[in-house]
């Protein structure tokens, strides 16, 4: 049974987006502890390989009994093995969470809402285990495709900020499935593992060199990386609460574990590394991507654009990181994918139940919340403190090997902004709990007695939600482990 | 002028995909019309089925498809070089598939869009858009 594992993660959530759709017809009851379970299925497996992964080492799947390399293969290693648990389980937690904003929003269309729910996470999960270099392309097209429906469905200005995000998002993976051609000419093959033995021997091409340019840059769209992150602050801000929890910590963190993949495992981190000037080049991209977000987020009035902002921040983070090519940095990045979605879920998590409750997530409506929704500001606090990097969340543990990372490489211009950012962070956050929890008694004038009335969300939205924030303080706890039992068993031994 | 010709001469597949590219994106980010912005994302999609197409021809190449002989088996070997190289082609079947669903969510949202602002002009609904924010 096990053997089967990497193609029943994919097949689960497929499979039971179908029956999910149709069920919508049906009896729309069943749609959502269906997809509920189905995601819970698809977690198990992933926990399962992910343990015996680290037990008995990678495992290779041959979709349908056909050799590599013509055949497509699906590989576990040590790399994806925690990232598929952590999609699956932020997936599942959001979902459990936007129970109420679901049946409020997509009464009629819960088949298809949630169906497409599914498809996307297939989509996610699929680019994650694939181990051919284009069929990551046809998967990141699910993911993208169903993104673009599930943040289109919103109200207001939500359809044309999926357009535009379709448009952009299209122009990202056309260039890495060009990319991919420049791959094919220069090897003839797909298999990322057959690049990957092939690339030693065309240490010098020119068409390798711009296979590598070309799909850098369209994922570099994909993940919206400064300056190309336009689309993504309108997307996921005008994004349903319920598609906005899923997107905003799952797209941008894949599409840089795909960099992470293509850049270690198909071009191999010789090939990769091996002109200074253009990974100095990417490294300040990244520079100019934490501190312009991190400016950009002092400027918003609302958490949810807050938040995306400070993702553009991040996402700086973690290409920074890995392009500064060495092992404290590769680590760094890799360990902060795992933490910045679970940090992102649990912020995108307060935000929903906040508007769940007030109908706004500006800040003047936010005072006196710590009176009215304890737990839910409980929550918000924890991942306000992993987001600034305050022992003993996990924020702290991966700022601190990209730090290592900065240090090692003498990019202090690397250093000096994610030192600046986590500072912005901290005043973007202490601002909130500012007027969270003083405003109103500063105001009041001796009106004490109609104070904050506690009113908290539903159970479905504060458990998830805690479960979220205390895992927050377990990724730290587990640093150790996680990166010395698997991230760093994923790094080739190119990488000093 | 005498090196360019040859250049472009001899790599003339690599020019037209780069041409249409350059007309689709311009037409992404140049026009004010929703829907011919999104003409301009299928041709920008449908440069690189072009291209991927081209790299599969061989000089004297004939279609992949390994002929038997009249009892049904096979030839003893089969020369790859006297065969296009089917393996692109396939890609991009795929790639097509994608290319159309891309295009029926991008005209899906562009219905959305024109339901709620009567206009697919940019200019238009960002105009509604700004006013909607002064009120």
């Amino acid at each position: 049974m096990t053997q089967h594992f990497p193609a029943l993660l994919i097949i689960i959530p497929l499979l039971s987006a179908l029956l999910v759709s149709a069920m919508g017809w049906i009896d729309r009851r069943w749609c959502f502890p269906l997809a509920v379970a189905s995601l819970a299925g698809a977690l198990a497996v992933s926990i399962g390989l992910a343990a015996h992964v680290m037990a008995a080492g990678p495992i290779v799947y041959k979709m349908a009994g056909w050799r590599p390399p013509i055949g497509i293969v699906y590989v576990i290693d040590y790399l994806n093995a925690p990232v598929l648990v952590v999609i699956l389980a932020v997936a599942l937690l959001n979902l459990i969470s936007a129970k109420v904003w679901i049946e409020k929003d997509f009464e009629d269309k819960m088949g298809a809402y949630l169906g497409l729910y599914l498809l996307f996470l297939s989509g996610m999960v699929g680019i994650v285990a694939t181990g051919d270099a284009f069929n990551l392309y046809v998967l990141l097209e699910i993911g993208s495709l169903t993104g673009y429906a599930l943040i289109g469905l919103g109200k207001e200005r939500a359809p044309l900020s999926s357009l535009n995000y379709l448009f952009m998002g299209t122009i990202g993976a056309s260039f890495y499935l060009l990319g991919i051609g420049y791959i094919y000419i220069a090897t003839g093959t797909l298999n990322m593992a057959d690049i990957a033995l092939l690339v030693p021997q065309l240490e010098g091409s020119g068409t390798l060199f711009l296979a590598l340019i070309i799909c850098m840059a369209g994922l570099f769209v994909k993940m919206a990386l400064f300056p190309l992150h336009g689309w993504l602050p309108n997307a996921y801000s005008n994004a349903p609460s319920a598609s906005a929890g899923l997107i905003a910590p799952l797209t941008t963190k894949v599409m840089i574990y795909a960099m992470v993949r293509v850049g270690l495992t198909v071009f191999t981190p010789a090939f990769t590394f091996a002109r200074p000037l253009l990974s100095e080049a990417i490294v300040w991209l990244a520079i100019a991507a934490i501190v312009s977000g991190s400016l950009l987020a002092l400027m918003q009035r609302r958490l949810s654009r807050m938040f995306t902002y400070i993702i553009v921040a991040e996402v700086g983070y973690m290409v920074g990181g890995f392009w500064l090519g060495n092992k404290a940095g590769v680590t760094g990045a890799t360990l902060h994918i795992i933490n910045d979605a679970a940090m992102t879920l649990t912020l995108f998590m307060a935000v929903s139940a906040i508007i769940w409750k007030l109908g706004s997530d500006k800040f003047e409506d936010l005072q006196g919340l710590f009176g009215k929704m304890p737990f839910t500001m409980i929550g918000f606090v924890i991942a306000a403190l992993a987001v600034i990097g305050i022992p003993p969340t996990c924020g702290f543990f991966s700022k601190w090997y990209l730090i290592t990372g900065g240090i090692n490489a003498g990019q202090w211009g690397f250093v000096a902004a994610l030192l600046f950012s986590s500072l912005v962070n901290a005043v973007l956050f202490f601002r909130i709990f500012e007027i969270a929890f003083f405003e109103p008694f500063a105001e009041g004038h001796g009106h004490h007695d109609h104070g904050p009335v506690f009113n908290e969300a539903p159970v479905t939205m504060v458990a998830p939600l805690l479960i979220a924030a205390l895992s927050l303080i377990a990724l730290g706890l587990y640093t150790g482990d996680i990166v010395t039992k698997l991230i760093q068993l994923a790094l080739p031994a190119g990488i000093a | 002028m005498n090196d360019l010709l040859p250049l472009i001469a001899d790599k003339y597949n690599y020019w037209i995909y780069i041409v249409l590219m350059m007309l689709g994106l311009y037409a992404m980010i140049g026009k004010n019309n929703l829907v011919k912005k999104i003409i301009g994302m299928n041709i920008f999609q449908t440069s690189i089925i072009l291209f991927y197409v081209s790299i599969a021809y061989k000089k004297g190449g004939t279609l992949p498809i390994i002929m038997g002989d009249a009892h049904g088996g096979g030839h003893a070997a089969v020369h790859a070089a006297d065969y296009i190289n089917p393996l692109p082609h396939c890609l991009m079947l795929t790639a097509i598939v994608v290319s159309v669903a891309t295009l029926g969510v991008a005209l899906a949202l562009a219905i959305k869009i024109y339901r709620q602002y009567g206009t697919l002009e940019e200019d238009d609904i960002n105009h509604q858009i700004r006013m909607q924010a002064g009120q």
